[in-house]
């Protein structure tokens, strides 16, 4: 049994319960201890770092003080937790630190979540305990923006062409293809005051996606996951289009992969329900 | 003809190292090579792009600047930063544009849902040091009339069957979760610039 803290954030409590729920039946098929970070607080977000950097920093440096009294490596699933983390932890551990409220040494690691499960370690359990092969889903990884950007917060060694979540599904049996547009924006939290600009970037996604012959996208970050999913109907709608693209969590298609998918459980907490997709291919 | 070219332009060389200082972030070392432009993915929306506001940086033209649109619609997707040859945080650069703009009183959060949105957000966290979706969605809605403006551009059906699907799917708890020492999330709030 291998133990991290676990630092859900805020929409993993909320509009991402699904994802949480998802990551919590994985961490256990994983032989992975997740323990939730004790009275942990909102990163800040968007919001904090646009309209002021100490405090940005401080939110983030709270949590992190509680990472490492609690002292385990603290597991981040959303990218954006992870980049704020990652950002107070440098700025803390920098020469200007004594600028701020909150004090981090460094003694843990933060980690983002498809990273750890990516690596060596977790890929060979993954590898040892699968029992379904995912051949049919013809997946696209959409990594986004802040797991990787920039390199010098989050020490990414392949911020422009990622590939770990690609090999991690090549081990589910599912037929990764290559695209270009890995780590494009998908607009993230413009989605409440500027969905104009949200629905613009997406569109670009989906075509993208389809032209390279994908039938899904695979996501890390609930925020891509939102913004590819919640809106594909009226994206549809506006650019008069005819767009599936089931939007699914990895962590998902690691539980379809292991075999834990129960007969009669739908993955269905999504707006665009993968059923058809997954009956098509023999998963469902 | 877009009246931002024609309007006199107040000139204000104090203003670089006043951002420099500030941010820390060394803006005078670009050398205008347009890369953060080219890879910018939203210069579709901007009044100018990346390249233009570090120009106008450059000239002392912080009006051209801080008036922007640009500093508003920035993802902070950090394209720009991780690509500029001479390691200029540009999405840095552009918060701090954002955080002086709202300094000098320049945005009005009524007419610039982006503040707003932050500004929303902000106040949840202040409240509970969480943010709890279904709070901060109405607090939003019910700022500065964005609920009737909603209604009156025929898209608050929208956000209404959304959190309707979100809510069968069990994705939309009713009952908010906060931090137990909120003392310690006030004494961060008053350590705010």
């Amino acid at each position: 049994m291998t133990e991290v803290s676990f630092y859900p954030g805020c929409s993993l409590d909320g509009t991402a319960k699904d994802y949480r729920d998802s990551i919590e039946r994985v961490a256990d098929l994983l032989d992975l201890q997740l323990q939730e970070l004790e009275d942990w607080n909102c990163c800040g977000a968007t919001a904090a770092h646009s309209l002021d950097e100490r405090l940005a920093v401080n939110l983030a440096g709270r949590t992190l003080a509680l990472a490492e009294t609690a002292g385990k490596d603290l597991l981040v699933p959303c990218a954006l937790c992870f980049n704020r983390l990652k950002t107070a932890a440098k700025k803390l551990q920098g020469d200007q630190e004594q600028l701020y409220e909150t004090r981090f040494d460094g003694k843990i690691q933060i980690f983002d979540l498809l990273d750890y499960l990516s690596r060596p370690f977790m890929l060979k359990r993954v590898r040892d305990r699968r029992r379904v092969a995912l051949s049919g889903l013809r997946p696209v990884c959409y990594y986004g923006c802040m797991v990787n950007r920039p390199p010098k917060i989050t020490d990414s060694e392949q911020w422009e062409n990622p590939t770990n979540m690609d090999r991690l599904l090549t081990e589910l049996g599912a037929e990764v293809l290559d695209w270009p547009f890995k780590t494009d924006c998908c607009g993230a939290s413009h989605a409440i005051a500027r969905p104009d600009l949200v629905f613009t970037l997406v569109d670009k996604l989906y075509r993208r996606a389809l032209a390279e012959g994908a039938n899904c996208i695979v996501v890390s970050c609930q925020m891509c996951q939102a913004n590819l999913d919640l809106y594909q109907d009226q994206i549809n709608r506006q650019f008069q289009r005819d767009v599936y693209l089931p939007i699914f969590y990895f962590t998902e298609l690691i539980e379809l992969a292991l075999g834990a998918v129960a007969p009669g459980r739908k993955l269905d907490r999504h707006l665009v329900d993968p059923t058809a997709l997954l009956s098509a291919v023999g998963l469902a | 003809m877009d009246e931002s070219l024609t309007a006199p332009v107040q000139i204000d060389f104090d203003f670089l190292p006043q951002v420099e200082r500030g941010s820390g972030i060394q803006a005078s070392v670009c050398y205008q090579c347009r890369k953060c432009s080219n890879g910018c993915p939203l210069t579709f929306a901007m009044d100018h792009p990346p390249d233009r506001i570090l120009r106008f940086l450059l000239l002392g033209q912080a009006d051209q600047a801080l008036h922007s649109r640009t500093i508003w619609v920035c993802s902070s997707c950090e394209t720009c930063t991780t690509r500029c040859p001479n390691g200029i945080d540009i999405a840095g650069l552009m918060d701090y544009l954002k955080q002086e703009a709202c300094r000098r009183g320049i945005p009005d959060p009524s007419g610039n849902r982006s503040l707003a949105v932050h500004q929303c957000f902000l106040d949840q966290i202040r409240r509970r040091g969480r943010v709890h979706e279904g709070s901060f969605m109405n607090a939003y809605l019910l700022s500065h009339g964005v609920w009737w403006r909603k209604i009156l551009a025929g898209t608050l059906i929208h956000d209404l069957r959304l959190g309707w699907a979100l809510w069968k799917r069990g994705r939309l708890p009713i009952v908010p979760r906060g931090v137990a020492d909120q003392a310690e999330i006030e004494r961060l709030f008053a350590a705010k610039d």
